[in-house]
């Protein structure tokens, strides 16, 4: 038996160490593995870092190194006066900042656009923060109430009546608009050829009109009833609450279920009433600014948020009609969602601006940024209706199929189970359109209204500031503005895209 | 003893149902009735405004008013124009300026979106982060910001036509546009086209001979001399024969502007500049997310069977992207076609502006123009979707699907 160790096969010193592996990870690894591995990499790398040297650099000296901070006017920004090449021209972005920010919004008045900004963000903020609790509360305050409050608050006004005048002035002009038709279709009958069934269907749309005003005759009488009356505001209120309080109580069960229903009635109604209390609605409420002194960001917000409040409905509406069963149904969305997503924005603006005063009744005048508010409303909703189509899409067939054994209307099927799911899966995409609408909204410059960028190129033609740098200086505080909302819209909606699909992640 | 099989009853009530209301039977004749009648009443509505309005502002309805004198200067036409020419052929000039802004446009997007996804795909840390950097400031910033900052800042700031930049004393950049030589035909023009337009055909013809011959009988042919020889030979060598094809003109410093040569408006150097650029960077996007969809196996399949790294992204991961990148490449080209719009903002003669804009101030005919103009946009729309719907059902065939 011999010793193992003497074998000559086995070593007798030990090895000496070998050097470390080459580092790739670091920042040392990064510029060996990626940066300079091979000669193609070097010239790529050079040719990199050459466009980086002629791009960031100038941009830092023109925004930060060259630039002048403070003056009165135009002489602080000239290279004569500075001494130097003269870089951004900030003290005329200082002076013209209330300009940018609110157009010719009062200046005593201004507190309201503050006043709404701040409750904008109180409100989006914990919608945007997936842990905080109440979603639906929190959606329904702003997506509903704070669109209502702003509209008193930044263009003022008050009100004359409440939900029970509005419903019979309303039905009132459906009704005149009907029997005015079916008039036409009378007093055509007198000469057309096809005379007999023209004065049938006339007649008939008359004797509907009719039915219709003896059906809405209790609601009117109510309305004149209430109006006469010392408070008008807070009488029809009270109706108001009481009728659609009984409703929801009834419509949700009865004594036996509809007390939630009750309380929650009520309670909305009594935020109505302190909302309607503290800005005074009942009596004038704020002083009216007209909408032709709004302007810069705040209409570029105000146009923003409409439109997203807006389209989303209009899209879900068109998508659901386009995956409907009922022909007609269908092929109308159809038509309609590809006729706007086929023109532009700009031909559609100039449709809300030109073309729609003419579709309406002639004592009835649109305001200018309503109008465009219009337009963009109905172009960006065919887009979200493509949207939430593929949302629509992607739910299995099973989902409506179990809904509909067990026993589910198409109603609750859509809102409870398809749609819920189908939305959560498009939040990315919608959050996009949100994205590309916000870069959108500053076409509406094109048709008169001053948003940002329209108060930016008024501001150019301002003989006080005019230097060669003002234009690049006023460019770069838009773009930044621009570049922070949009940047940060998509970094959420990338944030949302993962949390979504954590289950997929390994 | 042989029984006929019964014939099922006519189901005519069934059938009627169907037409009617689709698959949701009788409720759906009664829901399409409803909305039919709240349809013709906004129609009606509609109509009978309209018509009371026009009455009221005592404007015509029709379209005569295109055989009228516009009376206005357009700064770029294609076709020959002045002021006493009629408002349809202001249409025609503003279409057409429309297409060669749209059709200059796309070439440069694709061009610099491919080199960008190119960088952003690159193995090197900072030429792909330069790429993403390019990408993410120009999709954040709005379009119409940045056609206006080429515009009324960069463009603006560029000197007059006395102390205009110079590119090798052949074109000239000032802030009254872009001056180039201008092409000027000679005797020499007519062969030369014709050998032009034959040897393009004639490669052609050679491409789709040699590719029969490698599908079917597995025949490799080398034509790209032949190629180069009737693409480039075959014109050199008539030029030789009947003199020159054409000479430029070359733009002369007179006086305060430029003599000869031809202009390049500074408005469609701006909308050009901010179009192609801006769609470029979702045009990267796109052409990025058509390679990454190709699997890695693709790549490492071509070249363990032999092939090099050229000829495995040529033959294998190219065609496999396209089927991937072509069609929201066209949602981009028609996307960038209908942003030709914004040209309007800084007075470029495109449809909107001229047709649009101007000639709706002078005639007031809102109704008719505005129709005439989305019907222009949508027409275009419509056709790109038919052809792209075509491509899509041989794509599928070609795959056996």
């Amino acid at each position: 038996m011999t010793d193992i160790t003497s074998s000559s096969f086995v070593r007798q010193d030990l090895l000496a160490e070998r050097p470390a592996p080459v580092k790739t990870t670091g920042f040392i690894g990064l510029v060996r593995t990626r940066l300079f591995n091979s000669p193609t990499n070097i010239l790529l790398t050079i040719v990199g870092a050459l466009l980086l040297w002629f791009t960031i650099v100038p941009s830092v000296r023109f925004l930060m190194v060259d630039a002048v901070w403070s003056g009165q006017d135009r002489t602080a920004c000239l290279a004569e006066n500075a001494g130097f090449a003269v870089g951004a021209c900030w003290p005329y972005i200082q002076a013209k900042l209330p300009q940018l920010i609110y157009g010719f919004y009062p200046e005593a008045e201004r507190w309201r656009v503050d006043l709404t900004m701040v409750l904008a963000v109180v409100l989006l903020l914990p919608l945007l923060v997936p842990r905080l609790p109440a979603k639906g509360l929190n959606a329904g305050l702003f997506f509903v109430a704070f669109p209502v409050v702003a509209f008193f608050l930044l263009h003022g006004g008050g009100i004359k009546g409440f939900g029970l005048s509005w419903t019979a002035g309303l039905l009132q002009l459906f009704d005149e608009s009907i029997i005015g038709a079916g008039q036409a279709l009378l007093s055509l009958s007198k000469t057309s050829a096809i005379a007999p069934l023209l004065w049938v269907v006339g007649s008939l749309i008359v004797l509907i009109g009719t039915a219709i005003s003896w059906l809405i005759f209790p609601l009117t009488w109510l309305r004149d009833y209430v109006q006469v009356m010392g408070q008008p505001v807070w009488a029809d209120f009270g109706v108001t609450a009481a009728i659609v309080s009984l409703i929801a109580f009834f419509l949700a069960g009865g004594i036996r279920t509809g007390g939630r229903a009750l309380a929650s009635s009520i309670a909305t109604f009594i935020a109505i009433a302190i909302v309607i209390k503290l800005m005074g609605l009942d009596r004038g409420g704020l002083p009216v600014v007209t909408t032709n002194l709004w302007g810069g960001l705040l209409v570029t917000l105000v146009v923003s948020v409409t439109g997203i409040v807006t389209s989303l409905p209009i899209g879900i509406a068109l998508a659901l009609g386009r995956r409907s069963t009922i022909p007609l149904i269908r092929i109308f969305s159809i038509a309609f969602i590809e006729f706007w997503r086929g023109v532009p924005l700009i031909t559609v603006l100039f449709f809300a601006t030109y073309m729609l005063p003419l579709f309406l009744p002639g004592n009835f005048t649109v305001d200018g940024l309503v109008r465009a508010l219009i337009g963009i409303a109905l172009f960006t909703g065919a887009y979200q209706a493509e949207n939430v189509r593929g949302g629509l899409a992607a739910i299995p067939r099973g989902q409506s199929e179990a809904a509909a054994a067990l026993g589910l209307s198409w109603w609750k099927t859509t809102s409870l189970i398809v749609l819920p799911q189908a939305l959560r899966h498009v939040i990315p995409n919608l959050v996009n359109s949100f994205i590309s609408l916000l870069k959108d909204t500053s076409l509406v410059s094109i048709v008169a209204l001053f948003d940002l960028l329209g108060s930016l190129r008024a501001s150019f033609s301002d003989p006080k500031w005019s230097t060669p740098s003002t234009a690049f200086t006023g460019f770069a505080f838009a773009g930044i503005i621009y570049f922070i909302f949009c940047f940060g819209m998509s970094r959420y909606s990338l944030f949302v895209e993962r949390r979504l699909n954590a289950h997929r992640r390994s | 003893m042989s029984t006929e099989a019964r014939k099922p009853p006519a189901q005519i009530a069934l059938k009627i149902r169907r037409i009617l209301g689709g698959k949701a039977g009788w409720n759906g004749v009664a829901v399409q009735f409803a909305f039919a009648a709240i349809l013709g009443w906004i129609g009606y509505e509609i109509v009978s405004n309209a018509r009371a309005n026009l009455e009221n502002q005592h404007i015509a309805a029709g379209f005569g008013f295109l055989r009228n004198n516009a009376g206005f200067d357009v700064n770029q036409t294609l076709i020959p124009y002045t002021g006493s020419d009629t408002f349809l052929r202001v249409f025609v000039v503003g279409l057409l300026n429309t297409l060669v802004v749209s059709v200059v446009g796309i070439v440069f997007a694709t061009v610099i979106g491919f080199i960008v996804a190119l960088c952003r795909l690159s193995p090197n840390w900072l030429l792909s982060r330069v790429g993403e950097l390019y990408v993410e400031v120009i999709r954040n910033l709005p379009l119409l910001f940045q056609i206006l900052f080429w515009y009324l800042a960069v463009l603006a700031a560029l000197p007059n036509p006395r102390q205009s930049i110079s590119l090798f004393g052949i074109a000239f950049i000032s802030n009254r546009g872009l001056v180039i030589p201008s092409p000027i035909g000679e005797s020499g023009l007519e062969p030369f086209l014709a050998m032009l337009v034959l040897g393009i055909v004639a490669s052609l013809a050679l491409r789709f001979h040699a590719r029969r011959a490698l599908f079917q009988e597995g025949r490799l042919i080398r034509i790209w001399p032949y190629v180069l020889g009737l693409l480039f030979g075959l014109p050199v060598a008539t030029m030789l024969v009947f003199g020159l094809p054409f000479t430029f003109e070359l733009p002369q410093l007179k006086g305060f502007n430029f003599a000869g040569g031809s202009r390049i408006i500074p408005e469609f150097v701006a909308l050009t500049v901010a179009l192609s650029t801006y769609t470029a960077a979702f045009i990267a996007e796109i052409v990025r997310a058509g390679i990454l969809s190709v699997h890695k196996g693709q790549m490492e399949a071509g070249s363990s069977l032999g092939l090099s790294r050229g000829a495995t992204l040529r033959l294998i991961v190219i065609p496999q992207a396209m089927r991937v990148i072509v069609p929201p490449l066209t949602n981009q080209y028609l996307n960038l076609t209908k942003n030709s719009s914004l040209a309007v903002a800084i007075g470029y003669p495109d449809l909107v502006s001229v047709f649009a804009g101007t000639s709706l101030s002078q005639t007031g005919q809102a109704i008719e123009i505005i129709a005439m103009t989305m019907g222009i946009y949508l027409l275009i729309s419509l056709l790109t979707s038919a052809v792209m719907s075509v491509y899509g059902w041989r794509v599928s065939r070609s795959l056996g699907a």
